[in-house]
């Protein structure tokens, strides 16, 4: 248990009427005359809005009239009003953690308004407990990171160059790092851009002298990413540049590494001549080698099957896209579709597609248990409307293969300490809410590295990372969490190195540190206190709720100490 | 072909690793393969062994830690064979070692996730009577001491990682497959006790409170699940009544095995002592048949048992055991020798349960190429007992059929001296030779002490300080340097020491660790490397015995590593470098005996290219063996023996002394002179060698009793197979009958002469061959059949010889009527019988050549015991070792023994004669005592106290300490009146500096 | 008077404790019989609050945090599941597994954490008082509770608890899934073992004890108490102080 120094602990109570919010319901003053009973209490009144300025002065005239050094107040909820009773406690000189909240009324007088004398016992307990960890509470240092405001953006994609462009607009000094030799990503092998049927190169010009004319900017290619330590405002990378150390220290992160092109071996004839991929198709397209009149095209090739269970989302998009370029060229081509579901969301791809019937391109379904046979003319397939095997020529037949994790992802992610999902993609903090956030602060991620995305949707996602960024960067320190999980330097010996915190932080917050020993990271660490529930030896505390404020509540409420 | 000069030894028991040190020892590198995660086999699972009840552990330690640092030596464990190939003196071997996940090289043994892991997984070690965790060391005492984890119970759950301080353990971690090429091999694989599992009617696994013997050893063993104590496993009660079950799978071809597995009526009797002596009122009662106690001194260990410990014999077989509901006790039923049923409680019952080939035998037979004999054991033959059906391999232990301990030690010596006749010629060409820097001189310097203070992970500083303990050695006097290390045994500590014994110019180096038993030829090496000489380290034990056993004081532990540490520092100031000194050794053996056992040495010698001299006393070569004509298994020894006569006799390296004797030994290991006296002449001459090999055999004994002598158709056992073999004579008999135990197991020689029942079973089945009408009576007491010589025994009996026991009190009657003999016997089953006889055969026993053996053992310093036969170093661990170093024993001399007995010891005691003879010179000195002439009076105490016989008077009368022989013990400086001898190292100023240091002022 | 039970909560701050609040604006009535504890986290609840509340004679102990996949904290409420598991396991022992629940309630489901209240008071109104509320206490179950209490505190299932999501969800140290069943199993084993130790433990620290006194005080084979004892004096809790008629006496050497 905790070492603490013999002080003369008094503690103030005021119990809020809330109007008649509460006072309607139970009889504060009897409340406030309870609460002088209880151990340790100093001081207690009640007040008809604590919250107010009157309320407020009340409380700092009392913590200097009654030499209070701790502050309880009995009203509403913490979540809404605890900033403001801490900052009050602070005008007096008191550390704002010694201030505990006491809700007798959203759970209290709110919740029993039929049953007041219960409703009145309750409030009493409450009030009980909440004096009683009051007693146990103690003064916390504020822990406050200095930011770096320098910005590293992991590749040179279409989502990174937009984050690093907006960074550096925004005046933060940039470091985008890219591991080929130019900026583009599979940008840079694409003929056209969907559905506005953009020529990529002149696209991706377009972005490189943006990223060019940005002053804040460093770009290194040839790159790759050696080591990543620190935390949040304080990132220590070193990046290899043929064969040199470069070594930076930035205050944010952002993860744009894009994703790899599944190759099909083995996969319908695939030889790279007459079996060739969309992408493939692409570069001849460019060139314009393409001069087949049969194409067949093949969707999901490797994708939503077993071994790979999920859509990569871009490629129904890809393939429209391509048929009808190859219709515009040479209008007589014969051009089918062999696909599964044809994926085209939202009103703009969906008159894509309408486009690409219209212009005579055949769709034929066909189901992943009767997979096309191809053979060395003709395509064998199964068609689901007709309900018999068609056989259909072709001089050309293109896979539409998916987007899949880059093989290095796990070496970065292990670098980073963020996760990745059973996939080998980044997972993200929260799926609906933190959609471009790693759970570490400071971290953030866009575009393919996280799913297979557009585009427009890697844009999108560029410049929303550089907005997550900008709150960190913006700032000279932040505050993070005083209410940390810590490792008293009096239970050290009790921590054998087990390990178990170390995983079951959410936040990586907690590492072994040279001398072999559990350290937390303050700035890491957000107090969820699992750690502390978890320690396996009964050695990690959680400051404001530890064990022994939690047991005095429970004993305060269990009203006998038995043992 | 080139022969390559490393040795494959597969199974790393006692056996193998006899076999390892004997070889690397002898200048070749040995592959020790373990299937298991350490050596030390079924013995170190043992409590006690029998008849000496030394603790097993005690004495194969030290064994198995000298086979963990050998350098010549490659232990590796958790190995298995994948493949074999080759011819004698080339051989390649694949192998796995399977991964421990746990880096060996990293492993310290602390122990912490062991304790840390939170899986319960069951004990195999303990059999199944403990848990321990899935990360776990075989047992504490292992070697080497490597954690392991177990991949059946490890849920991966990683703890153990990270708890690990050594940082060794790593889930990555893959087999490891290596080959191997050698020049020899020897299977070593042990045995595996028979499970009583399908032993309904014991109820073994069905009632709590029946064991199997080996659980019984765990029960036993201090270290065990039970610390000692013997507890009803049903409730944890001690039992008052308990039951030992003799032949349980062994002698039982319904539910076991046929033959008979040698040790259990020894082990049972053993168990049933310790139990007594560990619980005081403990009634033990053993169930046996037969009562097998053949080897040396083993009857008298029966006899004690009975005697002063009180254990009861019963002689019957039980047949069922049922358990009592209520109070977990067992109701045995036997019919006793009248034929009465019995039914009596017992509190616990003990299953002797007998050895079987081990359970991997057939899979490494057919790896190896090498033939089963009909029970599943590796086939050996009599005359060739470490041999198996490929040459180039060899086997000894237990997997060849069931043997003891010394019996396996013998053999593994014997293996070993098998190889060192193949691969002689390339002899010390894959060990390493280290080379070292010159050493410095410190004579006249000031003392720079450095100490070096380990936490040995958390062992050590978990518990006692360790920063102050190193600030603390800052201060006592001369110490230069004090520093703490993680671990200070780490290979980079060992860098750091050198580099700091430079850098502070230390001349004496002090580690506060662990035990100076494991760890001190570590330092001593490293320090050597730095040009230190080794006697100048000093190490001082503040784990095993501080942070250890003070764990609940820290602060006392502190303060007692403190003093440690200051006494520690007080001794290694006044160290002193050590001289050691080469010396020639003299590669020529002397062998005392020209009999089967001294020929087949030297014989074995000059294969080796060593030169032998044998000094027989009678006018012929060929000893008792020539009056031998079968073995019980139909070799013929003549054949045998008059063969070996003519290879000795061709020999050109061996050198025979005829109707010789030995007048004077002189000198010491590696360097006696002896002179000789030989022919009818008794030409006198001197020879110089380097060791001696005591081979005098035994005689047979001349029946003073039953009319021998007296009547012409009484005779011996060996007169009756002379006749057999050369005459019809016996063909004409019609009713013989054989007594057993003539001048065996009495007031006079109380010692079992091991043959004669073999012998009388192999005449009694030649009589039956040559005349199946014949009837053939033989009187025993205990028929000791042993091993698988039981097959022959149930031949006999199956062939209509009779076999009626009696007991020593009441011996057979013989009486003259006329021509015809009566011998009349009472039996407890049949009451008094009376037997017409026409030739009645004794079995004597065979005895010790008393007189010469006396002037023998006077003459090379060793002794004997009450029966006069020659005393090995140690019992079981030593079996053809005197404790006087350079003279070996084999053959009859030590004991009764069979002709494939004494050809095993013969080998063996080649094989340690080699280690000595193969070095060109032995390394003497160092720690060792020197004699101050100016003070010595020349009384002689010194002489007699020596245990290793090194101390002798010189020409002027004065105690002269032989330094090849002396072992440092220190008992001649302790027993000197005089204080005229000072044991080095260990001098009475540095033991006192210690105690000064430790009391904290002098006194006077 | 009818019987009104003393219920503890432990609410995570942002979602239940949100809800909680929610059911106050929007003035949704339940059972005035909850106290509450604000926690961060439903994974902040250690095992030992809740058998310090039951052995305090609380009636019921429940638990809310955020819905599965919603937890301020990534995976926190993930944590929680286990450690109520594991009370939940333990409980069952004294048929008390009913005194204690689970839920999860978001910010916005303050009609949910009414109904959860309500419903959780009436169930346990209709367990009837804690056995260990009244005056006169029933010391045997108390020291039930108490090896309960260490068995939960103890170092061993604490490690499985802590480490079961990582092994049987995700992966182990050798990448693979360890069977779900399997470790149940061993975890249910080493729950049961656990919890007898511990009442050995107490029961021998009151006075020495041997191996039947121990069967028959605590109805359990014999041959399992010594195995438990065997496994205790390996962990240096326990060691052998007499032997008497036969009988070893063990009592506890552990420092507390």
């Amino acid at each position: 248990m905790t070492e603490k120094q013999d002080e003369d602990i008094r503690i103030g109570i005021f119990v809020c009427h809330c109007g008649t919010n509460i006072g309607g319901f139970v009889d504060c003053e009897q409340l406030a005359e309870y609460a002088t009973t209880l151990p340790n209490v100093a001081h207690s009144e009640h007040n008809l809005y604590t919250c107010s300025e009157t309320g407020l002065a009340a409380i700092r005239n009392a913590v200097k009239e009654h030499n209070l050094n701790r502050v309880v107040v009995a009203s509403c909820t913490p979540r809404t009003h605890e900033p403001l009773f801490r900052d009050c406690v602070q005008e007096v000189g008191l550390n704002p953690y010694l201030f505990n909240f006491v809700n007798i009324r959203d759970q209290c007088t709110w919740v029993h308004m039929k049953e007041t004398d219960a409703a009145f016992e309750k409030a009493k307990d409450l009030i009980k407990m909440g004096s009683a960890k009051a007693a146990k509470l103690e003064a916390l240092e504020r822990i406050v990171v200095d930011i770096n405001p320098i910005a590293l953006i992991i590749g040179g994609g279409i989502s990174g160059m937009n984050t690093a462009i907006s960074l550096s607009k925004q005046g933060f000094k940039t470091h985008l790092v890219e591991k080929e030799d130019k900026l583009g990503g599979r940008l840079k092998s694409l003929y056209k851009l969907f559905p506005n049927d953009q020529e990529a190169s002149a696209f991706l010009e377009d972005m490189t002298k943006k990223v060019e004319a940005s002053k804040n900017l460093t770009v290194y290619t040839s790159s790759k990413i050696k080591s990543i330590e620190g935390f949040i405002g304080n990132y220590n990378v070193e990046i290899e540049q043929n064969g040199d150390i470069i070594s930076l220290n930035v205050g944010a992160i952002i993860v744009a590494v894009g994703a790899s092109v599944f190759e099909p071996t083995n996969l319908f004839g695939y030889d790279g001549e007459k079996s060739i991929t969309q992408l493939e198709l692409e570069n001849k397209l460019k060139n314009n080698e393409v001069d087949a009149n049969n194409i067949v095209m093949i969707q999901c090739v490797g994708a939503r099957n077993e071994e790979r269970v999920y859509c990569s989302s871009i490629c129904c998009m890809t393939a429209l896209k391509n048929a009808l370029i190859i219709k515009e060229f040479n209008p007589d081509a014969h051009v089918t579709i062999l696909f599964r579901d044809i994926y085209t969301p939202g009103i703009q791809y969906e008159q894509y597609f309408k486009k690409a019937r219209k212009a005579g391109v055949l769709f034929i379904k066909y189901t992943l248990e009767k997979l096309p046979l191809v053979d060395k003319n003709e395509i064998k397939v199964f068609n689901e409307y007709l309900g018999e095997e068609i056989l259909i020529p072709y001089d050309l037949l293109v896979l539409s293969t998916p987007l899949i994790a880059n093989n290095d992802n796990s070496d970065l992610a292990q670098m980073l300490k963020v996760p990745l999902e059973e996939n080998n993609f980044f997972l993200e903090a929260h799926v609906k809410l933190r959609p471009i956030d790693f759970a570490t602060d400071g971290i953030y991620i866009c575009g393919s590295a996280k799913w297979p995305v557009d585009i427009t949707e890697s844009t999108t996602q560029g410049l929303a990372a550089a907005s997550r960024a900008s709150r960190i960067l913006s700032h000279e320190t932040i505050e993070v969490e005083s209410s940390t999980a810590y490792l008293p330097e009096w239970n050290k010996s009790l921590c054998k190195g087990c390990e178990v915190c170390i995983t079951i932080c959410p936040y990586n917050a907690i590492i072994k540190n040279e001398d072999d020993e559990i350290e937390i990271i303050q700035a890491l660490c957000k107090g969820c206190g699992t750690c502390g529930s978890t320690c396996t030896k009964h050695a990690i505390e959680i400051k404001h709720f530890n064990n022994e404020q939690i047991m005095a509540e429970i004993i305060a409420f269990g009203g006998k100490i038995i043992e | 072909m080139e022969k390559v000069g490393a040795v494959l030894i597969v199974g790393a028991g006692i056996g193998g690793s006899q076999a390892a040190l004997d070889l690397a020892e002898s200048g070749y590198k040995a592959y020790l393969i373990e299937s298991t995660t350490s050596i030390g086999g079924v013995m170190a699972q043992l409590d006690k062994t029998f008849p000496t009840n030394d603790c097993a552990i005690c004495i194969v330690s030290p064994k198995l830690v000298e086979a963990g640092r050998h350098p010549n030596i490659d232990i590796k464990i958790n190995a298995v064979i994948d493949s074999f190939s080759g011819e004698p003196g080339n051989f390649t071997a694949n192998i796995t070692e399977k991964t421990l996940y746990i880096d060996m090289e990293k492993c310290t043994g602390c122990g912490v996730c062991g304790q840390e892991c939170p899986v319960e997984a069951i004990d195999v070690f303990n059999e199944g009577l403990s848990l321990k965790g899935a990360t776990s060391v075989k047992y504490p005492q292992a070697v080497p001491l490597v954690f392991a984890i177990d991949r059946d119970y490890c849920i991966g759950c990683g703890i153990c990682k990270g708890v690990c301080k050594a940082k060794a353990i790593d889930y990555d971690l893959e087999d490891k497959k290596s080959e191997l090429k050698v020049g020899a091999v020897i299977l070593s694989l042990g045995f595996d006790e028979f499970e009583p599992n399908n032993m309904k009617h014991y109820g073994y696994g069905i009632y709590d409170n029946v064991v199997t013997s080996i659980q019984f050893e765990r029960i036993l063993s201090a270290s065990g699940p039970f610390s000692g104590k013997v507890l009803r496993p049903s409730d944890g009660s001690t039992p008052s009544k308990v039951a030992f079950l003799h032949c349980v799978g062994s002698r039982d071809p319904k539910f076991g095995q046929e033959y008979c597995s040698s040790v259990c009526c020894m082990y049972t009797c053993k168990e049933a002592v310790i139990a007594k002596e560990h619980m005081e009122g403990l009634e033990p009662t053993i169930f046996s048949m037969d009562i097998r106690a053949y080897g040396k001194d083993f009857d008298k260990y029966i006899e004690r048992a009975q005697n002063e410990y009180g254990v009861r014999y019963i002689r019957s077989r039980i047949s069922s055991i049922t358990e009592i509901p209520e109070t977990k006790d067992l109701k045995l039923s036997y019919e006793d020798e009248k034929g009465r049923v019995i039914q009596e409680i017992y509190n616990m019952v003990i299953l002797g349960v007998g050895l079987n080939p081990p359970k991997d035998a057939k899979y490494i037979a057919e790896k190896f190429g090498v033939e089963l004999n009909e029970y599943g054991f590796i086939n050996a033959k009599p005359l060739s007992p470490v041999e198996t059906s490929r040459p180039g391999v060899f086997v000894c232990g237990a997997c060849s059929s069931p043997k003891d301990i010394p019996e396996t030690v013998i053999e593994a010596s014997g293996a070993a001296g098998k190889v060192n006749e193949i691969l002689s010629p390339v002899r010390d060409t894959l060990v390493t030779k280290k080379e070292y820097p010159n050493e410095i001189d410190i004579s006249g310097k000031e003392p720079r002490v450095g100490v070096f203070v380990c936490h040995c992970g958390i062992n050590i500083g978990g518990y006692v300080d360790v920063p102050e303990v190193m600030k603390y050695a800052r201060t006592l006097p001369n110490v230069v340097l004090a520093d703490m290390n993680l671990y200070t045994c780490s290979a980079d500590t060992q860098t750091l020491i050198k580099d700091k014994i430079k850098e502070f110019n230390i001349n004496r180096v002090i580690v506060a660790s662990c035990t100076p038993r494991t760890h001190e030829p570590l330092f001593q090496e490293t320090i050597r490397e730095a040009g230190l000489n080794r006697f100048l380290f000093q190490m001082t034990n503040i784990r095993d015995q501080c942070s250890w056993v003070h764990m609940h004081q820290p602060e006392e532990a502190t303060e007692k590593a403190k003093d440690l540490v200051r006494m520690a520092v007080a001794k290694s100031r006044i160290n002193e470098a050590l001289e050691t000194f080469e010396l020639k050794v003299t590669p020529i053996a002397l062998i005392i005996g020209g009999g089967v056992a001294g020929m087949t040495a030297a014989l074995n010698f000059a294969n080796q290219g060593f030169q032998a001299y044998i000094i027989e006393k009678e006018k012929q070569l060929g000893g008792f063996a020539l009056k031998i004509y079968e073995t019980l298994e139909g070799d013929n020894i003549q054949e045998f023996i008059q063969d070996l006569i003519k290879k000795v006799n061709s020999e050109e390296k061996i050198q025979v002394f005829l109707e010789a004797n030995i007048e004077v030994i002189d000198g010491y290991v590696g360097n006696f002179i002896s002179t000789v006296n030989y022919g009818p002449n008794k030409t006198s001459t001197q020879l110089d060698h380097g060791v001696v090999l005591v081979a005098t055999g035994g005689n047979e004994y001349k029946p003073k009793e039953y009319l021998y002598g007296e009547v012409p158709n009484i005779i011996t056992q060996q007169e009756l197979e002379e006749k057999l073999f050369t005459s019809s004579e016996i063909q004409k008999k019609k009713s013989i009958v054989m007594i057993q135990c003539v001048g065996s197991r009495n007031d006079e020689h109380p010692y079992c002469s091991r043959t004669c029942c073999a012998e009388a079973i192999k005449n009694a089945l030649n009589i039956k061959k040559k005349n199946p009408e014949a009837e053939v009576v033989i009187l025993f007491r205990d028929i000791r059949t042993y091993g698988f010589k039981e097959k022959y025994y149930r031949k006999a009996r199956e062939n209509g010889v009779l076999f009626i026991r009696f007991d020593k009190e009441k011996p057979p009657q013989i009486s003259k009527e006329n021509e015809n003999l009566k011998v009349s016997i009472e039996s407890q089953k049949m009451g008094k019988i009376t037997l017409n006889s026409d030739l009645i055969v004794l079995s004597s026993g065979i005895v010790a050549p008393a007189e010469g053996n006396e002037v023998l053992a006077k003459m090379v310093k060793v002794p004997l015991n009450e029966d006069k036969f020659f005393l090995e170093a140690h019992v079981k661990l030593r079996p053809v070792d005197f404790a006087t170093e350079g003279i070996f024993l084999c053959g009859t001399a030590h004991g009764p023994a069979t002709i494939s007995e004494s050809i095993a010891q013969a080998n063996s005691a080649v094989s340690r004669a080699t280690t000595i003879l193969s070095k060109e010179t032995l390394l003497i000195g160092g720690a060792v005592s020197v004699v101050d002439k100016d003070i010595c009076t020349g009384c002689k105490i010194c002489v007699r106290i020596c245990p290793f016989n090194a101390i002798v008077k010189d020409e002027e009368g004065y105690a002269y300490v032989q330094e090849a022989l002396c072992k440092g013990c220190g008992l001649c400086s302790a027993s000197c009146p005089e204080k005229a001898i000072t044991t080095k190292h260990f001098t009475n100023e540095q033991i006192l500096s210690e105690i000064y240091a430790l009391g904290g002022k002098e006194v006077i | 008077m009818s019987f009104e039970p003393r219920i503890l909560g432990f609410l995570c701050n942002w979602c239940s404790y949100a809800g909680a609040d929610l059911a106050g604006v929007s003035r949704i009535q339940y059972p005035p019989n909850i106290r509450v504890i604000r926690v961060m986290c439903s994974g902040r609840v250690d095992p030992e609050f809740i058998f310090k509340a039951l052995k305090l004679g609380i009636d019921g102990v429940i638990i809310t945090g955020c819905h599965p996949g919603d937890c301020h904290y990534i995976e926190g409420n993930y944590e929680a599941v286990k450690k109520f598991e594991l009370v939940q396991k333990l409980l069952s022992k004294l048929n008390m597994e009913k005194r204690i629940r689970l839920e999860w309630v978001s910010a916005s489901e303050g009609n949910r954490f009414a109904e959860v209240i309500t419903d959780f008071t009436n169930q346990i109104k209709e367990l009837g008082p804690s056995p260990l509320s009244g005056k006169d206490l029933d010391m045997e179950l108390m020291e039930k509770l108490e090896a309960l209490e260490m068995a939960a505190e103890s170092y061993r299932l604490r490690a499985l608890v802590g480490r079961e999501r990582k092994i049987t969800e995700q992966e182990n140290v050798y990448g693979e899934k360890y069977p779900k069943e399997k470790f149940d199993n061993l975890f249910d084993a080493a729950i049961n073992n656990e919890y007898i130790r511990n009442r050995i433990l107490l029961s021998l620290e009151k006075n020495p004890k041997s191996v039947k006194d121990l069967a028959t005080q605590l109805n359990i084979d014999s041959k399992e108490i010594l195995n438990h004892i065997l496994v205790l004096k390996g962990r240096n809790q326990v060691a052998m102080e007499d032997i008497i008629e036969n009988q070893p006496i063990y009592l506890n050497v552990m420092e507390r």
